[in-house]
């Protein structure tokens, strides 16, 4: 018998889910009141074809290329003897960190040829396979070794065995990842900016440069929110049908781990590869450019250091305030799903992830043209990119919260009920203290992705004020590297610093 | 902060309080000024840092600055009417500043100010202020072409000979003036073919920086822009630095534009009188004497008697189409052709 929901807490749950409605509803609104002559007119223009095949295939090939040395990777982090096996695991999953705009940026400063399609896939390739990487990783960990070994035993060739045996297990957490993959691919704008590769995300922005919130802008929002939903619900069904692929939980021991022999020389030359490229680059390339001297001419905004300081204390405020605002949103939602779960509740979440699909692009789009035409006083303010954050970000914070009140008792807030205690002190007294690490994660998690967020920053940002990734962002796309540097520098140092701490704190799981 | 500065309808107190403490938690400290200006700036924001700076230090005024591309600020300031913040706007280029004089949000700048400068560098009826001008120009890299084989007119970048040897940023503000030109020189028809041709050759770039520095590597032959990103970007590399050089279009061709860089006043400024002051200080000597002399803007100072850089070819000797302001229009058809074209 459970007792039903505090309906207090039930109305608070909603407030979450119903702001991530609040972009999607609007920009759907929007195109769909363009008069239709106008909206075929914007929508089945030369540029809209090319900017489908563009987008459908770097998505494409990202996804297969993410996935093959995100696999790769796993494989030889998890099942082979290598040397640094630990180190190995840390490194290959950093990339996460470091924002994609700052390695494309990395790589535009590098070399000239990177433009278009090829620098696109590097970018996306090399800032997302991590996405497929910790997943399957962990499914290769969590596997069972007896049916590999049964399979070897029966004839199967290591090769053969793989891709009979393990792959199938794999297949969820790697379809899994490869959609995660997708769905950045398509929702990613700065770097491919910087790469000059026209995409969905990239001609939005154009649109808002030649026309604000205009019913330009509007309509591709509308056609990516579509595509980046339909992708969701592919992830959802997906999903779904894992639990039948789950290998029961009886007792099993660690793989044995392959001898490399021969192949330990190009296993370690490809990893090591793997983590110049993707780790050497951005941040060698940042360093570079600390050392080089910048001109004022071409250098939008020179660092000096009252500016450093006024970003990074603007990034960090609003990294908190997002941490706040969206953790205490998904508070009262992870609670009900932890300890009522029911459809009310699960329909509640299932809108909360909705967030996942909706771009920082669109999120800015729909805030503006709402608060410039309804909420005036939240126009330009603080608080409304603050929303904007805690909207894109409460599917993160929604995860940790759950997982952190799953992992508190039931029987504790009871009894604490029993002897009386009023329910605010039931969650300040017990439900704090326990679940209070769990809680941290996922603030911290809305930190980091907070700090190293741009397009929303962009377009959202208070009159006057600059954070970090937008003085980033001016100087890079105006090809003023050396000014960027140190902007980009404490950026990522913050990044890496943070994520450290809650991979210390919390262990490798809550990373992915 | 917010609240202090402007008069805020009632209603929206607690969310304005919200937002306030938000801001002031993040915010840097201005909270001491008696006077505020808003400021929209689609300029570049070097030249307006500067420029604030000083303006700051003569008047005591404060200066907010919300720096974008200088059509979606023009855009912006319509979609938000009447209760917009800002008490100037500040741009690159002439269309932007039509098209909110045409909405009738401008107010009228001090025929004082306006005097400064010579009558076909503002507007017509007195709506907005020339302040600075620039001229369109090629960029083309030294090392794939001879500066023989270069168009006399920017017409002939569509000519299939062109195939992937012009560079454009069809999104850029600068770059649709040049449109609106051409448009006014050869019809809409003609402009269409024109940016049909472009879209067969063109490699698009965001940005004119963009283009400017794409030249110099040798990613694309030529570019077109506006004169001051390849000084600037001179100015960045160190003349032995550069790859590239700035080839100018016949005189009186539609692609020897001129760019006029404006200010205005809103209407529904509360601080015009400040708004007025930062106008008539954008165009007094000694600010037209300093962007004159300054290695950051390369604009050509509209103030007569004050010299431009000594890099640039003297404003005097240019010889830019006859186009009217008027007739330049607002943008709003040079926007509706490039997306017919497929450029946008």
């Amino acid at each position: 018998m459970r007792p039903p929901p505090h309906a207090g807490l039930l109305l608070a749950a909603c407030i979450g889910p119903l702001l991530v409605l609040v972009p999607i509803l609007t920009i759907l609104f929007e195109a769909v009141r363009i008069a239709p002559a106008d909206a075929s007119d914007l929508l089945f223009r030369p540029l809209v074809g090319q900017l489908l095949d563009n987008t459908v295939t770097l998505v494409a090939a990202s996804t297969v290329s993410a996935a093959l040395v995100g696999t790769a990777a796993a494989w030889c982090v998890e099942r082979t003897r290598l040397p640094g096996r630990r180190a190995w695991a840390v490194l290959v999953a950093v990339p996460l960190a470091i924002p994609p705009f700052v390695t494309s940026y990395a790589w535009v400063s590098l070399s000239n040829d990177l433009q278009d399609f090829g620098g696109a896939l590097l970018v996306v390739t090399s800032a997302y396979y991590p996405l497929v990487y910790l997943p399957v990783a962990a499914t290769l960990r969590g596997m069972d070794p007896a049916l590999e070994e049964t399979a070897r035993a029966l004839g199967c060739s290591p090769a053969r065995c793989f891709w009979r045996v393990v792959l199938p297990q794999l297949r969820p957490s790697l379809l899994g990842g490869m959609l995660l993959v997708a769905l950045n691919a398509l929702v990613e704008f700065g770097a491919f900016s910087l790469l000059r590769y026209r995409t969905f995300t990239t001609e939005i922005y154009a649109e808002y440069r030649t026309g604000f919130a205009g019913p330009g802008a509007a309509l591709l929002a509308a056609v990516l929110v579509v595509g980046c939903l339909a992708l969701l619900a592919g992830e959802a069904i997906l999903r779904g049908r894992t639990r039948y692929a789950r290998v029961g939980r009886f007792t099993r021991r660690p793989a044995t781990l392959l001898r490399l022999g021969w192949t330990l020389a190009p296993v370690l030359a490809g990893l090591s590869l793997l983590v110049a490229l993707t780790i050497g680059v951005p941040v060698g390339m940042v360093l570079y450019w600390l050392t080089q001297p910048g001109s004022a001419a071409s250098s939008p905004v020179t660092a000096t250091l009252a500016g450093l300081l006024s970003a990074t204390f603007a990034s960090v405020g609003f990294g908190l305030a997002a941490a706040g605002l969206t953790v205490a949103l998904a508070i009262p939602l992870g609670f009900l799903a932890a300890r009522h779960p029911g459809r009310a509740v699960m329909a509640l979440e299932r809108t909360s992830f909705l967030a996942q699909g909706v771009p920082g692009i669109v999120v800015a789009l729909a805030l503006v043209s709402i608060a410039v035409q309804v909420l005036r006083p939240l126009y330009q303010s603080a608080g409304l990119l603050v929303v904007a954050y805690a909207i894109l970000f409460l599917p993160l914070a929604l995860v940790g919260v759950r997982a952190a009140f799953a992992q508190a008792q039931r029987g504790l807030d009871e009894a604490a009920r029993s002897l009386g205690l009023a329910w605010p002190e039931v969650f300040r007294r017990v439900l704090l203290p326990v679940a209070g690490p769990g809680l941290g994660a996922a603030a911290a998690l809305v930190f980091v992705s907070t700090v190293t967020e741009l397009t929303t920053t962009l377009l959202l940002s208070p009159i006057g004020t600059r954070t970090l990734a937008t003085e980033v962002w001016v100087d890079t796309s105006t090809l003023a590297f050396a000014a960027a540097a140190p902007y980009a520098a404490l950026m990522v140092t913050l990044s890496l610093l943070s994520t450290w701490l809650l991979v210390r704190r919390f262990g490798a799981g809550v990373a992915a | 902060m917010t609240s202090r500065n402007r008069q805020r309808p009632a209603c929206g107190r607690r969310a304005v309080m919200l937002g306030a403490t938000l801001a002031a938690l993040l915010l840097p400290a201005t909270l001491s000024a008696a006077e505020t200006l808003t400021l929209y700036s689609g300029q570049h924001e070097q030249t307006v840092d500067q420029l604030v700076e000083a303006f700051q230090k003569q008047t005591g005024i404060v200066v907010k600055v919300h720096s974008g591309e200088g059509p979606e600020l023009a855009n912006q300031l319509l979609t938000e009417g009447t209760a917009s913040a800002a008490d100037v706007y500040f741009t690159e280029n002439s269309p932007e500043l039509q098209l909110l004089a045409e909405h009738g949000l401008l107010a009228p700048v001090d025929a004082a100010t306006l005097a400064q400068v010579p009558a076909r560098f503002n507007s017509p009826q007195g709506q907005w202020l020339g302040v600075l001008a620039r001229q369109n120009v090629l960029a083309y890299n030294e090392a794939k072409l001879e500066a023989a084989s270069l168009p006399t007119s920017v017409l002939d970048l569509a000519a299939l000979a062109w195939k992937g040897r012009v560079g454009i940023a069809p999104s850029d503000g600068d770059f649709l003036p040049l449109v609106s030109a051409v448009i006014a020189v050869k019809g809409e028809d003609g402009a269409l073919a024109w940016l049909r041709g472009l879209q067969h050759n063109a490699q698009n770039f965001d940005d004119d920086e963009g283009v400017v520095a794409a030249v110099d590597r040798g990613a694309v032959a030529t570019g077109i822009v506006n004169n001051y990103y390849w000084e600037r970007l001179r100015e960045q590399n160190g003349a032995h630095g550069m790859h590239s050089a700035i080839h100018e279009f016949a005189p009186g061709d539609v692609g020897a534009l001129v760019n006029v860089s404006g200010a205005a006043v809103l209407k529904t400024s509360r601080h015009k009188g400040a708004a007025q002051r930062f106008l008539a200080f954008l165009v007094s000597a000694p600010t037209q004497a300093a962007l004159g002399r300054s290695n950051i803007t390369f604009e050509y100072p509209l103030r007569p008697g004050v010299a431009a850089n000594p890099a640039l070819t003297p404003l005097a000797r240019l010889s830019p189409p006859e186009i009217g302001w008027d007739k330049l229009g607002d943008d709003s058809q040079a926007v509706a052709l490039l997306r017919k074209a497929g450029l946008l």
